[in-house]
């Protein structure tokens, strides 16, 4: 039975997969599995419904919604993948970092973390693009500067377990470097919970550029995002649904995909804690 | 226990300071001010305004003077509400955003709760995948989704409630709701993971074994056991209501915190920024202060330590 659950929850895993490959796809080969330009405006053709030409309907200037959802996910899979990875190297360095010498320069650190980890992220998010401009440099920072939190203080979490270990003790007793303690040794045999953490990163990374976009703090045009274009549907929703249908509907599927994929990953990785949060 | 609420208030001074510091320097170091209108001023008309709101000293010395007022408990006044103290603002929009966040975390434990309890109970059963599906759909879903199609059925299409604004209490069934959906979807698997594991202990096995009935075993014994898991979280959930309190402000055009913070960024209000931020602060700092008293009830077993 439990097998059996395991193969099935893994099954949706494989599907989650796939269709995170296949948008991937699409965002990537954007130009040749488009008709359109995805900023090609034809006035005549504006706000159409679903058709064969535009078989996601067109915006309030003409675009196909389809060429703009599939160039949309190039910059929301880009931003929650970059942000994530941004995440991940400051966090595991800093968390690693602190966990392996603790005494001051982990009081120092933890400091550091604890201050951004009481910051509302959404509110550090929007100061940081404000500093920095409203593109990719702004929305990478002022994502992953409030993503690595939680990254270092799971890392130094899982360190400092590590760091008690006869592993490290006899590596440390050979004479190896600090640094390679930590790199070759210690690492590798945390990286169960870091890629799962990162399962968990990408899709609120996404979200987090979703709700800047839609609260008008986001991406500038020319970029366009899910988000964005959540928001534009979102103003004309009442007359014309298919504006939000199917850019939330596409962002939807993603984030279930992601979410059924982490939770497939995290049991093959950590058996031992199932199902949790 | 009072020992350790005093300790852990003096620690959030600092915290505090910090945070006002690295708002302070992001926003004014952050290109545009608050009078960069359609048109250009005369230059020596934007000196005077400069001067009359003490812009136009060195920033460290105006950090400071804003220092010196917040000690005297002075936010000072609003850039675009010209003449409003911060202080009243925010003593307007608080108790908007704390009841949104209050009874959108209401919502969340009273419908989460019992939906992880009863998946846990009926697994693997289509009760327990339907339940679960809910909750990964309310963790995947963005807010303003939630909100799009509880506004386009509730509101548009049946008229039972209003789109939007602040103005009836219906008008709060919408934004809760919305605000309430992925703490609860998290609370619900939480529930439904810790209680699988209570499920399988020696004592559920005796009180079944005692001929209890099923729901008495579950609702009472095993639930009292798996809460603790549920109770970690609550912290880290306050913060994200706090964060999605914005959204759903913007979206339902509510006259909370949130969408004073986003409209004084936008037009560069810094005394209205500085005091929301603060505001924040201390909401975070309190609810977490709250969760660890509410944990160490819950489990004896916890010592109070900061």
């Amino acid at each position: 039975m439990e097998a059996f659950r395991r193969l099935s929850r893994n099954r949706l895993a494989l599907v989650s997969l796939a269709v995170i490959a296949l948008i991937s796809a699409l965002a990537v080969f954007a130009p040749w599995v488009t008709r359109y330009s995805y900023d090609a405006q034809d006035i005549a053709q504006r706000l159409q419904p679903p058709s064969w030409d535009h078989w996601m309907g067109t915006d309030t200037l003409g675009r196909d919604l389809y060429s703009r959802i599939v160039y949309g996910a190039r910059m929301s899979l880009a931003v929650g993948l970059s942000t994530a990875l941004f995440a991940l190297l400051l966090g595991t360095a800093t968390g690693a970092i602190a966990g392996f010498f603790g005494g001051w320069i982990d009081r120092i650190l933890m400091r550091v973390v604890d201050i951004f980890y009481i910051f509302p992220s959404l509110l550090l998010a929007i100061l940081l693009m404000l500093l920095l401009g409203r593109g990719f440099l702004g929305i990478l920072l002022g994502i992953g500067m409030t993503a690595w939190v939680t990254q270092a203080r799971l890392v130094r979490a899982q360190v400092l377990q590590a760091r008690e270990l006869s592993y490290v003790e006899a590596a440390k007793a050979l004479g190896v470097s600090d640094l390679a303690v930590i790199v070759r040794h210690i690492l590798p045999n945390i990286w169960g919970p870091i890629v799962v953490s990162l399962t968990v990163q990408i899709p609120a990374n996404i979200m987090t550029e979703s709700f800047l976009s839609f609260i008008g703090l986001g991406l500038q045009p020319p970029f366009s995002s899910w988000g964005t274009l959540a928001s534009e549907g979102f103003r004309a929703m009442k007359s014309f649904p298919h504006l939000i249908v199917f850019p939330g509907g596409v962002l939807f599927v993603t984030m279930l995909a992601f979410n059924y994929l982490g939770d497939g990953v995290r049991d093959l990785l950590d058996p031992r804690s199932q199902a949790n949060v | 226990m009072m020992a350790f609420v005093l300790r852990r208030l003096a620690g959030a001074v600092p915290t505090l300071l910090l945070l006002a510091t690295l708002t302070f320097f992001l926003l004014r170091l952050a290109p545009g001010g608050p009078f960069d209108g359609e048109r250009a001023w005369p230059p020596e008309i934007m000196a005077n305004i400069q001067a009359r709101y003490g812009l136009d000293r060195p920033l460290p010395v105006q950090f400071g003077q804003w220092l010196a007022d917040l000690a005297r408990g002075d936010l000072r006044e609003s850039f675009q509400y010209i003449g409003r103290p911060v202080s009243e603002i925010i003593g307007e929009s608080l108790p908007v955003s704390l009841g949104l966040g209050i009874w959108a975390l209401l919502f969340s434990i009273v419908i989460g709760i019992p939906l992880g309890c009863l998946a846990a109970w009926k697994r693997n059963t289509w009760l327990d995948h339907s339940a679960m599906f809910i909750a990964i759909a309310g963790v995947s879903l963005p807010s303003y989704l939630v909100a799009s199609v509880l506004i386009l059925v509730f509101a548009l299409w049946l008229g039972w409630v209003p789109p939007a604004l602040w103005e009836e209490p219906s008008s709060a069934i919408l934004p809760v709701l919305t605000l309430g959906s992925r703490p609860m979807a998290i609370i619900a698997r939480l529930t439904r993971a810790s209680m699988l594991d209570s499920l399988n202990a020696d004592y559920i096995r005796t009180a079944y074994g005692k001929g209890l009935a099923a729901s008495r075993v579950i609702f009472k014994h095993a639930l009292k056991n798996s809460i603790i898991p549920v109770i970690t979280v609550l912290g880290p959930l306050a913060a994200n209501l706090v964060t999605g309190s914005f959204l759903v402000e913007v979206v339902f055009q509510i006259p909370g915190m949130g969408k004073h913070f986003v409209q004084a960024v936008l037009n560069r209000d810094y005394p209205l920024v500085m005091g929301v931020t603060l505001a924040y602060g201390v909401i975070l700092i309190l609810s977490n202060l709250l969760v660890d008293l509410v944990y160490a009830w819950a489990d004896p077993r916890i010592r109070l330590e900061s």
